[in-house]
């Protein structure tokens, strides 16, 4: 999305894992001789993010995507894997130098602007909380003027400060989170669903004013999303999530011209067809499977309709491939159908 | 047209609360043959769903139809006592809502939901009953019935539970169904199959179905026509493709622009500014002026009903043919 004149890397994630315990308390485990239970919500991810870039997280609903974010933020420690920061490691959240990293540079947009707004406070002691908390101003004049200025980057107004937020459409709101999130002056921005609660017309103005707001201020965006379309519409790179890692990442151009995982084209697939061509559908079977007892080895291999033995006793690892690279023996083994483009 | 198996007339519904009277649904008028699928679509607070839950008489309080009437089978059911009204849905009438859980209670088994359904629509008794459950979902595509139909609604996914609450509206036979977002909690790939399996449904039993939605996405695939709603009002209705490919409402026009669609590269998306008015702000005239691109003098002190406009009926004066 933005001229890029030397790539710099922002966001460098290595060998990320998280790993929650599920268990039943242990004393009831123990009568009841259950064992203990382990949810690989992410389960050895890798990629990285350019400088003023937008990568997106794509993939059903429990398949980690929103564990990413959090981890990328400093919400949630890692299990295992590296996570850098402008070349800052961030993994270790008792490291002082991790937090510092954390609170200059990175920020999060959440889905529901509902629930992430205070409603007894005003918009603009919202938007002020991070500069008050991280003192990056103090003088109250001061804070006053780079409030409006906030107000102002996100199209609203100075009145608008002295509201609260149930005097706002979901639009709004939204835009009043984007402010709060740009207040402290962050260069990398991680957006869980930012648009999914948002009705269409809506969602189109907060989908310019990021493209806008990344153009002016050269943000690096971490985007999530289950819209395939909206990923298209914004994204620089993309990874495709299935329970807990990665099936393709690759450049935008690269991945929805030519997809290569099962998985991705399974997605591609499901998008309905607003272009009313008529064409007909691959009937997509099976749900995503429990993610405390996933399939061994390659995990789509009971809804794929490529697998085979291999699939279902050995993992695959990332095969490179033109613009990024797969997870999938068939890809590596270049067994897989040629890609039949959906006519547009 | 056949005859209609459902007419809307003039129907308008309101609330009353502290600050007087507010008008959701205003005098909003269509019809649907047997057989048919109707998309309704709209931005939330559209009224999409008090249209759905008037014809189903599911309407809440304090929300009452405060004018205009309902004819199914030819037959006013908008004024309808209560005991009758509910035969009426079950036996001819079917819904299905956004969240399966709703037409579901934790306690009881799934065949337990359909047994008891059918036998208070049908003549039929417990074994009968239990045979075309089984047979119900089998046909909603749940493998292995026969353990199926004994478990509780919490050991099944989120779109094998929305398949059963589809057999559950089915399984009289009923000729119109509501489905109010049936898809919208649902993944991708899961939503394509619930989808799928509506259209079987309507097809093999010749049911009408009403599919409320705020994804036009969901409209392309399944629906032969298409109402847009806009702040209480239809502002237009016609066939599926015309309305898609070829709006004739501004707002329908913004609303299509600014979807964004896989292999149609821009940089920013076409957008609508502001935002739906509220109920206690609606403007005079055309209620869509304020965003309106092509407003003009009279559309500020008339309110446009629908019109014809190519194949499909707009609430714009754009198409008044005396203009
Ligand atoms: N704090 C937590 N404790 C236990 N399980 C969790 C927690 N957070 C997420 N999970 C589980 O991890 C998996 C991935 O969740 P999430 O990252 O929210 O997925 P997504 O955002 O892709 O829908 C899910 O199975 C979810 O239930
Ligand atoms: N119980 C209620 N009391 C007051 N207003 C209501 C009530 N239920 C719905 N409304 C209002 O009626 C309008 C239409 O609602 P609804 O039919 O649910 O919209 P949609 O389904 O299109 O999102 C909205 O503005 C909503 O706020
Ligand atoms: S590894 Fe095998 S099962 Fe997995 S996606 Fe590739 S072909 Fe399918
Ligand atoms: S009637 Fe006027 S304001 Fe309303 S949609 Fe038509 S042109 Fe726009
Ligand atoms: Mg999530
Ligand atoms: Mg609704």
């Amino acid at each position: 999305m933005t001229n890029k004149i030397i790539p710099t890397t922002e966001v460098d994630v290595q060998n990320l894992v998280k790993y929650f315990d599920v268990s039943a308390p242990w004393l009831s485990r123990v009568f009841s001789g259950q064992p203990k239970q382990i949810l690989k919500a992410v389960d050895g991810i890798s990629f990285k993010i350019q400088k003023g870039e937008t990568f997106s997280l794509v993939g059903e609903s429990g398949c980690g995507k929103s564990t990413i974010a959090r981890l990328l933020v400093g919400l949630y420690e890692p299990t295992d894997g590296k996570i850098k920061i402008k070349g800052h490691d961030i993994s270790n959240l008792d490291s002082p130098k991790a937090l510092r990293t954390l609170r200059k540079n990175v920020q999060m947009i959440f889905q529901d602007p509902f629930a992430s707004l205070n409603p007894r406070w005003h918009v603009k002691d919202i938007i002020a909380e991070p500069i008050r908390a991280h003192k990056t101003l103090s003088d109250n004049h001061a804070i006053d003027k780079r409030v409006n200025e906030l107000l102002d980057l996100v199209s609203l107004t100075k009145v608008d400060g002295d509201k609260f937020p149930h005097e706002f459409s979901g639009g709004q709101r939204q835009r009043i989170s984007i402010a709060r999130a740009l207040a402290s002056k962050p260069e990398f921005i991680v957006c869980d669903e930012p648009t999914s609660a948002l009705d269409v017309s809506v969602q189109a103005q907060i989908l310019n004013l990021m493209v806008d707001l990344q153009k002016e201020l050269g943000l690096t965006y971490l985007f999530i999303s289950h819209n395939l379309a909206v990923v298209y519409h914004i994204s620089d790179h993309v990874g495709v999530m299935y329970l807990g890692r990665l099936a393709e990442v690759r450049d935008s151009k690269s991945l929805f011209s030519n997809p290569l995982h099962p998985y991705t084209r399974l997605l591609l697939d499901t998008i309905p067809d607003l272009d009313m061509s008529g064409r007909d559908r691959m009937p997509v079977a099976g749900e995503v499977p429990n993610p405390i007892d996933p399939p061994k080895a390659c995990r789509f291999h009971p809804r794929c309709p490529f697998a085979n033995e291999r699939c279902k006793t050995e993992m695959p690892l990332p095969t490179p491939v033109p613009g990024g690279y797969v997870e999938c023996h068939g890809v590596q083994e270049n067994r897989l159908p040629a890609y039949v483009p959906i006519v547009r | 047209m056949t005859e209609a198996l459902l007419k809307v007339e003039n129907l308008s519904i309101a609330f009353k609360s502290r600050h007087g009277e507010l008008t959701a649904v205003d005098n909003i008028s269509f019809e649907m043959a047997p057989g048919e699928i109707l998309g309704v679509v709209g931005e939330s607070g559209a009224g999409k769903s008090l249209t759905g839950s008037a014809l189903t008489g599911l309407l809440e309080k304090p929300g009452f139809i405060k004018s205009g009437q309902i004819l199914f089978e030819n037959r006013r059911i908008d004024n309808l006592p209560y005991e009758q009204m509910r035969r009426l849905r079950g036996l001819k009438i079917g819904a299905i809502f956004q969240d399966p859980l709703t037409s579901l209670n934790p306690l009881y088994t799934v065949g337990f939901h359909l047994v008891e359904t059918i036998m208070t629509h049908l003549p039929m008794n417990q074994a009968k009953a239990k045979d075309h459950a089984i047979r119900l979902l089998t046909e909603v595509g749940i493998p292995a019935p026969e353990k199926r139909f004994e478990q509780y609604p919490h050991q099944f996914s989120g779109g094998m539970r929305q398949r059963v609450v589809i057999a559950l509206a089915i399984c009289a036979n009923p000729k119109l169904i509501i489905a109010d977002e049936p898809t919208t909690a649902l993944d991708v790939s899961v939503q394509a199959q619930i989808l799928r399996l509506l259209k079987t449904m309507s097809k093999e039993h010749g049911a009408a179905i009403m599919l409320i939605t705020h994804d036009m996405g969901v409209i392309a695939e399944t629906a032969d026509r298409v109402s847009v709603m806009y702040a209480g009002r239809i502002a237009e209705i016609g066939p599926v493709a015309s309305v898609i490919k070829n709006p004739q409402h501004p707002y329908t026009q913004g609303l299509m622009a600014a979807i964004p669609i896989i292999g149609h590269q821009a940089e920013r998306l076409a957008q609508i500014d502001g935002a739906m008015p509220r109920l206690n702000a609606i403007p005079t005239g055309c209620s869509f002026n304020p965003r309106c691109p092509k407003v003009f003098e009279r559309c500020y002190h008339d309110r446009p009903d629908l019109m014809t406009a190519q194949d499909s009926l707009a609430a714009c004066w754009l198409h008044d043919k005396t203009r």
